[in-house]
Order: structure tokens, then C-alpha cells, then sequence
């Protein structure tokens, strides 16, 4: 029900959302606990696991019960908390976790079973047979039990991610916090101040408190006010911080979307990382329930969230209210509650020496043993000396003292202290660097004290920042007492809840105990406390009080269990914004993509880069047909790829020569100027590491060329030469990949391409194999080197990559003219296999030079990276698997790469495992497939007979050793 | 003989406006890399202000101005935007053309750092990123290059071969900011 005078938010402007399909109205302002209770639903949900009826306990983030579906289909966000969900019109909300509805739930039939269910249950009862674990009694527990499901389908809506920077962060919008926002701002401090709540003040929007003489929430405007003027002051409302991390990153979650109607481009939430130099923490505190017996039906909350309803949203929870303390602050909600005009039955405080009030009646050394109303409280029953009452009432207010909001000082491992005086856990000073509490979170309850804290926490980072701090008065506030004496649960029959979103009870509690999982990380993972969205907020302290209790220890022994982030639930989509759809990882496109797309040609992706698989003709059906033609077309007459991913390495400098001496194990010192030569490249532990060729284009200057796949591991390789091996060099490196469009051009034909092209024809004198040069190129000045992948006549032309669209177009129009056409990866591993050149295929970072028959390649008049290391025992040794040829004995077999060798007389079985495939092509050259494989002691068995395996394909055939070169072994074609 | 066609890194892709922020191409005459020689730096430093009136830059600082830039790009190096070096200069540094290898952006506008906020994990509000202040960084999942040119306005470079997700992961976060109001 909504009291015509009380409440701080707007009264003007109605919202219509709909709760199970019900249509409803609200006020601009309310969350969706709010606008229930004005609306009189109090039954709202129902418990993980009996089922029980539950309602709203909070106000805040903190809630443990009131979890609901938002939106429908695709678009619905589970477990959202209507205490902290805002309406707005059109919201959608539904109950989760019942059936048919949350009014009639058929599941309720488990409470009726609950002296069966309780801790350790299914871990005792579903033991046998073990198979009927995952398939029989886990989906039925989990479609018994549990909170809200995603949808099922792909997510339609966006997330962001963002960072941001501050001098001083300060987390929390009560008193302390607006304070130190207050006095770091003045002092001209960067100040990032972020509330979770959508409405900064904290709990000055919930009390009846004067502060400098005015009502607490005129004294937030006025400080709000001061701090939006100030540039340096960021506020951020609906932001959360969830954890703490190392040099004073924090991660914070904003809700963006959520309390609004979707709007394109609009994202849900934003997941920040403030980077802060300094951080206040001013999280408040959260009130702790009473554990007694039925003590969580609908209409029993906290007392400050009675307050909050009352006073913040001029919500009356009930028309008959009591309520159940345990010390002197409780008592406002009772104050509050009758000067708003309502009746308040009777209040119960544990304490013998509570205070007496006019405006109520209090039954001090009282406790509440039990209370009845199937959906929603009817009555509360009233142990004292005086035996038991039972007293009418629709709302039963609790509160069992405060529990400081100390989460993150927990983040990077420290450990809370116990405070008698209190009662609660307090935060250890220094157990996050950089970030101070102040307020209620540090234990501090009075307002008058909050205050005072935040303005020396921010004067202390002041003077950490070395800013000067502006003198700023404490404003008059009011300094109650807490007066606490601790109660944790009222002893007697029934259950008493603890943990209301994991159904856990004092009883369980006491089973942990008595089953000798004394620890509280034990208990905690045996009964499931503090477990799922509200991470034990409200439990915590009281089911480690219990378990003290239980195992005859003290709390500070006891001791908590381990807070972690994030202290408010994430959605996973929030972490992981962006990253779908094209957002996943960069596309990189060569500047043949559009032509090559034209063309109808797919790529496929090699790394980040996106490579022409094939350019299909008008009548082939399948990727063989046009791999065959484009293999057959650059063997007959003339091919163009496109080769530009490359790695290409701008080498310059006066020990440039040393420096490719150093990382490729042949000599480069030698290679004379417009010469290219093949080089192999190892690791420092004497495997290989990429191979490829360097040219020679100055007298200091060289351009080397990697393979695709380890274009950025062989930049980092010499940048880590050149920097810390061998800085006294005087060499500089830099990647040119993206400045250079490179086109193979291979195939008899190839020379008469280009002489078409060329400024300066070119003949095999004045351009022999492995040479290289500057060209022209169609009046541009290009690059020509050539070298052959393909073992055709071939030569590699490079221009300035703003011209690589139009010259692959030129190029294209031209081959045709001599027969020959544009072809794609596929036909280019069929070459390259045809010739047993390699790739990362082969080079798979387990083979030596030895493997790959390169051992000649390590020179032995010099020393290079991996040198050493590669001659160690076994690594040169006779039966490695080393590099050979494979090629099918019989009727045409598949052959295929992965496939595992072994003698044809040998069981197929690992221990007789003789090497393994690791490239395939069928040649339409030799009419065949080939393969490039690695097999024990593979150069002594040319000629022999192998048994070709792979289990995952289902093939199996015999095949014959070979060379590793299959075409053109003398190399004649290539050197024309 | 034909004359071939020079394309811009994001032809067809740019420029785009989404409230306030503008997101254009930038197509700088010349970019050559300087990496000084042992011992040159002082001496490259000398002869690029003689010849280009501005000297090499400081790590994550620039010089000269729009259209004649020398912005730092990694340790040792420098990025030389705008004019063509003078080839005298190849004394003092390794010179290296990278006119084609970059994909070079200006964004532009009041927003522009709330849509780099989203993008790039480093503090680049006006107090602590100066015009002329430079840096490499993570731009979502690329290595950018980033300078300060204007109170509102940022070069953004990514290699060419990137220029679509560079386009598309700047869009993606104007129209989040934008949306915002």
C-alpha cells in the first residue's frame, strides 16, 4: 500500500509493468520490490529447494529471495533482483522456479518431504548405482531445484566493456562516501564516485535523519549538486564495484539497459575496470535476519528494509506490524513506522535492557519462536519469562544487528577481524593497498561517524596524492547508539532459516558440525551456505556464528569463509562484451579479397587473415575440380596467387648480415647483393622454427620472409635478439607484411606475364633463379624476386599495397590471355606437397634440420641460435621420424593427414606407432595423391611398405615410402 | 599500358558520423618509419629539424604538426607522417616506407574519448593524453597506434589488413556511446 506522504521519489508519473502477466502500476523511481509491495503482492518467489513461498527480505542488492525472469524469449535476463530492478513501462517480470505458478507450486510437495532433504542428503541417498548420477538423479534435482534458466537462444542484445581512470575511487554513496567524494573533489582530485544503487545517498534516502539541520535527502541533493559541478567529479550511479585487483584495478559492472525499454545499439550493461590510485570504500553495511523458526515467509524483512519501503518509497509493508530486534537502532523502523501512521503490534528485543518507547510496546528479553501464514506471515508466536503469546501481524520486521560490507577489502586474500563491541567482522586496514573504509563498512553505524570517516579517508589519500584538501565542515548529524548484543538464532523445534536462497537452516548447520565438517569452508560447501547470486551477504556471519556454537569454538576462531568477486552477480555476456559476431578477433583481408570475392571464390581463414581456398570455373561442382585445373594450369602455363600474408622483415643496418648469420643456421654473410637465398630458422632449443627466404637489397638491407603462420613469432624472435642477445648491434628491424601486395606468379608462362608488365623485360640472364631487384611495375615501383613455391619458373611480384587491388585485377586479365588463370591455397599446397616444401604442417615445432633432412643446412663454420641445443642425444638420432614421401600402393586410396603409420605386419596399436602424416594433396600431375610424412629411420626405407591408419576417418590403406619430392626432383623447371 | 589504381585502406568504409563523433579517414602524403643508427639519435634528431622542422620524438610524444608528424612507434622508432624523408637522413637511420601498411583514422568529436574508452585500456582523457601525447596499445584485439591531434580528435592506426574491424569495432562503440544520450 503507497502512504499519500511519505516517500522521496516522484509522484507524478505513473509506470505500467506487468508481474505473471499481471498488469500494474508503479511510480518513476520504484524498483519492481517496491512497486509489488505497493501493489500488495508479497509472495514472489519460491525457494531453491522446497519450494517454500518467499517474498521480498531487502532493499538492495543483497536480496537473497525476491529473484525474477525479465523480458521473455531470447530477451529474458534471469535472477535479476527486484530490489534492485527499476520499472519502467512495458517492464515484463515473472516468477522462476515454480509451476504452474508461483502461487500454486506442485515442487511445494518437497517442503513437506524436508526432514529427508537436508544437508549431505544427496550425497548419502543417490551413491548407488553410480551410473544413475548424471543420467537419472541429477537432471531430476536440477529441474527440481535451482533459480532462473537462460533462454536457450543466442543472445540478441549487447554488452559493453570500458576503462576508465581516477585519482581516487570511491565505492558507495551513503554518508562517508558522499563526504569523501565531497573533500577529494573540492581539493581538485580526479574522482570517479560509483553508487550500485540508481539513486545516489545511500541509506540517508532510507532514515528519518536530520543532517545540518535539513532532512538527510535535501543534504545528498545539496552535496550532489555540489558534485556534479565539479568537472573532476564523475558520478556513476548504477555502477557496482565487483572485485578488487592488483594496482588498484577494480572491476565494476553498470547496469545500462535494464531499467529502460531496449533501444537499438543501446547496450544492457557495461563492465568496467577503473584503474584508481586510491579507493574509498563506503559500501554501508547489511542487515542481518534472526534465524528462528519459520522466520522466512513473505511479509518478515529485514527492519531497514521496512524503513527503506516506508520512508524511501512510501510503500507500507503491512498494516500490523511487529518487530524482532536485538538492538537500539531496529527500534527506528518502529518510530518510523507509527509516526507514518501505522500500527506497529508489538516490538520484541532480546535485550533485557532495551529502551522503552511511548509510541509502541516493547517485550524486551523476548524472541520470537515461531511464526504461521502459509503465503504470506498471519502471526507471530513470542517466547519471555512469561511463556509463549502469539500475536496477529502482516508484517514482521528483523534485525539481528549489521554486517559491515567488507567484501572487497577480501579480494586479494585478506582476512576480516571479528569486533566484539559490534558484533561483526570488521575490515583489516591495509588489506587491499590503496583503498581505505570508512563509514558503516568499517563499522562505524552512526551517521555523525560515517561522515567523520569519509572526510579523513579523503584526506588521507589527499595527502597520499600530495593534493591539498580544501577545508570542508563536518555537517551535524546524529550519533544513536547501536547498543547491540548479539543473537544469532532462537533455539527450539522447526527449521530456522539461515541462508533463504540456498534453503539452508540452522539445522543443517548443526548436521555439518556433527559430521565433523567443522571447518567453515567444509560447512559451507556441505550444507551449500552462502552459496549461488547473494554469496552468504545475509548468511554469512550468522551460519559461522552458528557452527561456532555447534563446535564449542569462538567466532574469530571460526573464522569467515573466503569472499570473492564479484560481489554482485555478472553476467558472463558483460565480461565477454564485444567479442561475438565480427567483434570475435581481427579479420585481416588481403587486398585481393574484393576481386577474389567478385570472382565467387571462398576464403578460408589462416590465422587472423582471410586466404582464397579456390577460384571455382562455371561448371565445377566441387573444390577438387578447381584445385586439379589451377594445379594443372600453373604446371602447363601460368598461375597468379596472392602470397601476401607472408611475413615480410625489414632488416637494416651495418650488422645486419650478423644478425641473420646468428638466427638462420646457413651463412647470409655470403649472399651477394639482389640474391635471395632459402633459409632455416631454429629455436633456442634446436628445434625449427620457421623457414623461408631472405633477399638482399642493399648493401645493408636486407627484406626476409617467414611463413604465415609464424610471421609475429619470428618479429618477436629477432626483436628479442636484437634487444637483449646481441644489443651492441647495430641492426634495425621492422615488419613490412602490410606494406607490400605480393603476387606469386608461377608457370612456364610466368616471364611472358610479366615482360608484359614490366618496365624492363626480364630474361634468365639478367634475372636468374634467386635473384631479386627493384621493377617497375605498370609505372609503379615494385619488387620482383624469383623464387618458387611451386617448382615452376616462378617469381614473386610486390607493389605499395594501395596498388594490390588493381594490379591483382590487371594480372587476372592478363594470365587469362596466356591459358593460365588466378588460383588459390588449395592448388598451392597440392605444388608445394608435389615438391616436398614445407610448411607449419611439417613444422610443427617437434622436428629437427635432421628430421627434415636439412642437416647440411647447419652450417658448420658458425654458430646460430639453437645450434648447440639442436645436437643433443636423440635429436639426431637415425630412427627419429624424419621426412618422407608417401604415395598409395593399389587402386587410388584416401590419404589423409593426421593419419598415423605403422608396418604392414604390426598390430595397429600405439606402442607400434612409426610416425604420422602431415600433409595430403592429390596430384593431378602424377595422378595420385601424395603425402608428406614423418616415419622412424623414413630415409632408410624408401621403397618400403607402410600401413596408413586413421581411426577418425575410418581409412586404412598400404602405401609406399618415397622421396619427399615427387615432381621435378633435379629442380630443372624451377631454374629454367 | 594501364595505370594501376591506388585504393585507400578503408575505401568504401569511411567516413561516418554518429552524434557527435566523426570517424574519417586520414591518408597522410608519406609514412616512413626512422629507426636511428647506435649513437645517431642526437644526430637524426638534428637533421630532421633542419630538414622537416621538427626533431625526433620522446617516448609516446610526437612533434612537428598536421600534416608533418614524427610520432613515436616503438622503442627506437619513430613514425615519420606527412612529407617524404629526406633521403640525407639515411645516414643517421634505418628509413623504412610503411605509406601503405597502416590504416590510418581520425575520430573526431565530443565522445571520442568515451568511444576509445571502450576500446583501449589506457588513460586517455584530455588531463593525462595532451595533444601530441602518443602511445601503442590494445585497440580491442589490435595493436594500435594512437595520438592525440586535436582537444577532441585522435589519429587511430591499425595495419591495413585490419581496417574493416577497425571500422567496425569503432562504429560499434560510437553507436554505444551515442545510444546512451
Amino acid at each position: 500500500m503507497r502512504l499519500a506522504d511519505k516517500g522521496v521519489l516522484q509522484r507524478g508519473k505513473p509506470v505500467t509493468f506487468s508481474f505473471n502477466g499481471r498488469h500494474m502500476m508503479g511510480l518513476e523511481g520504484d524498483t519492481l520490490a517496491s512497486a509489488l509491495l505497493a501493489n500488495g503482492v508479497h509472495l514472489v518467489a519460491r525457494s531453491f529447494k522446497y519450494h517454500r513461498p518467499r517474498g521480498i527480505l531487502t532493499a538492495g542488492s543483497e536480496e537473497p529471495n525476491a529473484l525474477v525472469t525479465i523480458g521473455s524469449g531470447a530477451q529474458r535476463d534471469p535472477n535479476i533482483r527486484a530490489t534492485s530492478q527499476e520499472i519502467f513501462d512495458g517492464l515484463e517480470a515473472h516468477s522462476q522456479n515454480c509451476w504452474p505458478s508461483v502461487e500454486h507450486d506442485i515442487q511445494a510437495v518437497n517442503d513437506l518431504a524436508a526432514p529427508f532433504f537436508g544437508a549431505g542428503f544427496y550425497y548419502k541417498t543417490f551413491m548407488w548405482p553410480a551410473a544413475f548420477w548424471e543420467k537419472v538423479y541429477e537432471p531430476i534435482i536440477r529441474k527440481a531445484a535451482g533459480l532462473g534458466a537462460l533462454s536457450g537462444q543466442a543472445d540478441p542484445d549487447a554488452c559493453e566493456k570500458a576503462y576508465a581512470f581516477c585519482d581516487l575511487l570511491v565505492i558507495g554513496s551513503g554518508p562517508a562516501g558522499l563526504m569523501a567524494a565531497l573533500v577529494a573533489g573540492r581539493a581538485g582530485a580526479d574522482v570517479i564516485l560509483a553508487e550500485e544503487d540508481f539513486r545516489m545517498g545511500g541509506r540517508l534516502l532510507a532514515e528519518v535523519e536530520q543532517i545540518d539541520g535539513m532532512p538527510g535527502v535535501d543534504w545528498v541533493a545539496q552535496v550532489l549538486e555540489e558534485l556534479r559541478s565539479l568537472d573532476n567529479v564523475r558520478l556513476m550511479p548504477r555502477t557496482a564495484i565487483t572485485g578488487a585487483y592488483d594496482q588498484g584495478t577494480y572491476g565494476a559492472l553498470e547496469r545500462v539497459g535494464h531499467h529502460q525499454p531496449r533501444r537499438a545499439n543501446l547496450p544492457r550493461e557495461c563492465f568496467w575496470r577503473i584503474v584508481a590510485k586510491r579507493a574509498v570504500l563506503a559500501a554501508g553495511a547489511i542487515e542481518r535476519p534472526i534465524a528462528f523458526s519459520n522466520n522466512d515467509r513473505p511479509g518478515i524483512m529485514t527492519a531497514s528494509a521496512v524503513r527503506s519501503y516506508l520512508n524511501r518509497w512510501g510503500v507500507a509493508p503491512g498494516q500490523r506490524v511487529t518487530l524482532f530486534a536485538n538492538n537500539d537502532q531496529a527500534h527506528h523502523t518502529a518510530r518510523d513506522l507509527v509516526q507514518a501512521g501505522l500500527h506497529v503490534a508489538m516490538v520484541v528485543d532480546s535485550r533485557h535492557d532495551a529502551p522503552d518507547s511511548e509510541l509502541y510496546p516493547v517485550m524486551k528479553g523476548a524472541q520470537i519462536c515461531n511464526t504461521s501464514g502459509r503465503k504470506r506471515i498471519d502471526s507471530i508466536t513470542v517466547r519471555s519469562v512469561a511463556g509463549e503469546e502469539r500475536i496477529q501481524t502482516d508484517c514482521l520486521a528483523m534485525s539481528g544487528g549489521w554486517n559491515p560490507t567488507l567484501h572487497l577489502t577480501c579480494h586479494l586474500n585478506g582476512r576480516p577481524q571479528w569486533n566484539r563491541d559490534i558484533a561483526s567482522f570488521v575490515p583489516t586496514p591495509g588489506a587491499v593497498p590503496g583503498l581505505v573504509s570508512a563509514g558503516a563498512c568499517n563499522g562505524e553505524f552512526a551517521t555523525a561517524g560515517a561522515l567523520r570517516e569519509g572526510a579523513e579517508a579523503a584526506a588521507q589519500v589527499l595527502s597520499d596524492l600530495g593534493l591539498e584538501a580544501v577545508k570542508t565542515d563536518l555537517p551535524v548529524a546524529g550519533d544513536d547508539p547501536y547498543n547491540i548484543a548479539a543473537l544469532w538464532a532462537v533455539p527450539g523445534k522447526g527449521r530456522a532459516w539461515l541462508d533463504f536462497q540456498n534453503d539452508v537452516t540452522v539445522k543443517d548447520v548443526k548436521q555439518a558440525a556433527t559430521e565433523n565438517f567443522s571447518s567453515v569452508e567444509h560447512m559451507k560447501r556441505y550444507t551449500t551456505q552462502g552459496m549461488a547470486t547473494d554469496q552468504g551477504k545475509n548468511s554469512n556471519v550468522a551460519a559461522l556464528a552458528v557452527l561456532a556454537d555447534a563446535t564449542g569454538r569462538g567466532i574469530p576462531e571460526t573464522g569467515t569463509t573466503t569472499f570473492r568477486p564479484p560481489f554482485v552477480p555478472v553476467s558472463i555476456a558483460a565480461m565477454g562484451a564485444g567479442a561475438a559476431g565480427q567483434g570475435l578477433k581481427p579479420q585481416r583481408f588481403l587486398t585481393s579479397h574484393l576481386a577474389s570475392k567478385e570472382l565467387g571464390a571462398p576464403a578460408i581463414e589462416v590465422g587472423l587473415w582471410y586466404r582464397t581456398s579456390y577460384f571455382p570455373e562455371p561448371g565445377e561442382t566441387t573444390w577438387r575440380q578447381s584445385c586439379d585445373r589451377e594445379v594443372t594450369m600453373v604446371r602447363d602455363h601460368v598461375g597468379v596467387c596472392d602470397v601476401s600474408t607472408l611475413g615480410k622483415i625489414d632488416i637494416q643496418g651495418p650488422d645486419a648480415a650478423k644478425l641473420l648469420d646468428f638466427v638462420y643456421t646457413n651463412t647470409f654473410s655470403t649472399l651477394k647483393l639482389g640474391k635471395v637465398r632459402y633459409g632455416l630458422m631454429l629455436r633456442e632449443d634446436g628445434f625449427v622454427m620457421d623457414d623461408g627466404t631472405t633477399a638482399r637489397m642493399g648493401e645493408h638491407h636486407y627484406v626476409m620472409t617467414t611463413t604465415t603462420a609464424a610471421a609475429s613469432q619470428v618479429m618477436a624472435h629477432l626483436e628479442f635478439v636484437r634487444q637483449a642477445l646481441r644489443p651492441e648491434w647495430d641492426v634495425q628491424i621492422t615488419s613490412v607484411t602490410e606494406q607490400w601486395a605480393q603476387f606469386a606468379v608461377a608457370g612456364p608462362k610466368s616471364r611472358e606475364l610479366l615482360n608484359g608488365m614490366l618496365g624492363e623485360q626480364i630474361d634468365d640472364a639478367s634475372w636468374p633463379f634467386m635473384s631479386c631487384g627493384a621493377v617497375d611495375v605498370l609505372g609503379v615501383k615494385g619488387r620482383l624476386f624469383r623464387i618458387s613455391f611451386s617448382g615452376e619458373m616462378a617469381y614473386e611480384i610486390a607493389v605499395p599495397a594501395r596498388y594490390g587491388d588493381a594490379l591483382f585485377r590487371e594480372l587476372l586479365q592478363r594470365v587469362k590471355t596466356l591459358d593460365g588463370g588466378v588460383y588459390g591455397m588449395e592448388a598451392l599446397n597440392v605444388l608445394r606437397i608435389e615438391k616436398g616444401f614445407l610448411t607449419h604442417a611439417e613444422l610443427n615445432g617437434t622436428v629437427t634440420a635432421f628430421d627434415l633432412g636439412m642437416q647440411g643446412m647447419v652450417s658448420k663454420k658458425k654458430d646460430c641460435i639453437g645450434k648447440p641445443m639442436s645436437t643433443r642425444p636423440g635429436l639426431m638420432a637415425e630412427d627419429r621420424e624424419r621426412l618422407v614421401g608417401l604415395k598409395p600402393i593399389g587402386a587410388v586410396k584416401q590419404l589423409t593427414a593426421g593419419a598415423h603409420l605403422f608396418n604392414p605386419d604390426d598390430p595397429v596399436e600405439r606402442i607400434y606407432d612409426q610416425g604420422y602424416v602431415t600433409s595430403v594433396g592429390f596430384s593431378p600431375t602424377l595422378g595420385h595423391s601424395v603425402a608428406l610424412a614423418f616415419l622412424k629411420n623414413g630415409p632408410d626405407r624408401i621403397g618400403d611398405e607402410v600401413r596408413l591408419v586413421d581411426h577418425m576417418r575410418g581409412i586404412d590403406a598400404i602405401c609406399e615410402v618415397v622421396s619427399p619430392v615427387f615432381f621435378d626432383p633435379e629442380g630443372g623447371r624451377a631454374r629454367g | 599500358m594501364a595505370d594501376l589504381i591506388s585504393l585507400s585502406p578503408c575505401d568504401g568504409l569511411l567516413p561516418v558520423t554518429i552524434g557527435s563523433v566523426t570517424l574519417s579517414e586520414d591518408l597522410p602524403d608519406a609514412m616512413t618509419s626512422l629507426a636511428p643508427y647506435a649513437g645517431q639519435e642526437k644526430a637524426l634528431s638534428a637533421a630532421l629539424e633542419a630538414a622537416h622542422g621538427m626533431g625526433f620524438p620522446a617516448i609516446n610524444r610526437s612533434t612537428g604538426k598536421a600534416g608533418a608528424r614524427a610520432i613515436w612507434f616503438s622503442q627506437g622508432m619513430a613514425l615519420v607522417q606527412g612529407v617524404v624523408v629526406a633521403p640525407e637522413l639515411t645516414e643517421f637511420a634505418a628509413l623504412t616506407d610503411q605509406g601503405d601498411a597502416w590504416a590510418v583514422v581520425r575520430l573526431d568529436g565530443d565522445g571520442a574519448e568515451d568511444v576509445l574508452a571502450r576500446l583501449v585500456p589506457v588513460d586517455l582523457r584530455r588531463q593525462s593524453f595532451k595533444r601530441g601525447h602518443t602511445v601503442r596499445a590494445e585497440l580491442a584485439h589490435m595493436m594500435a597506434s594512437i595520438t592525440r591531434v586535436g582537444p577532441d580528435a585522435f589519429q587511430v592506426m591499425v595495419f591495413r589488413s585490419m581496417a574493416r574491424t577497425l571500422v567496425h569495432d569503432l562504429k560499434t562503440a560510437m553507436a554505444a556511446v551515442h545510444a546512451r544520450g
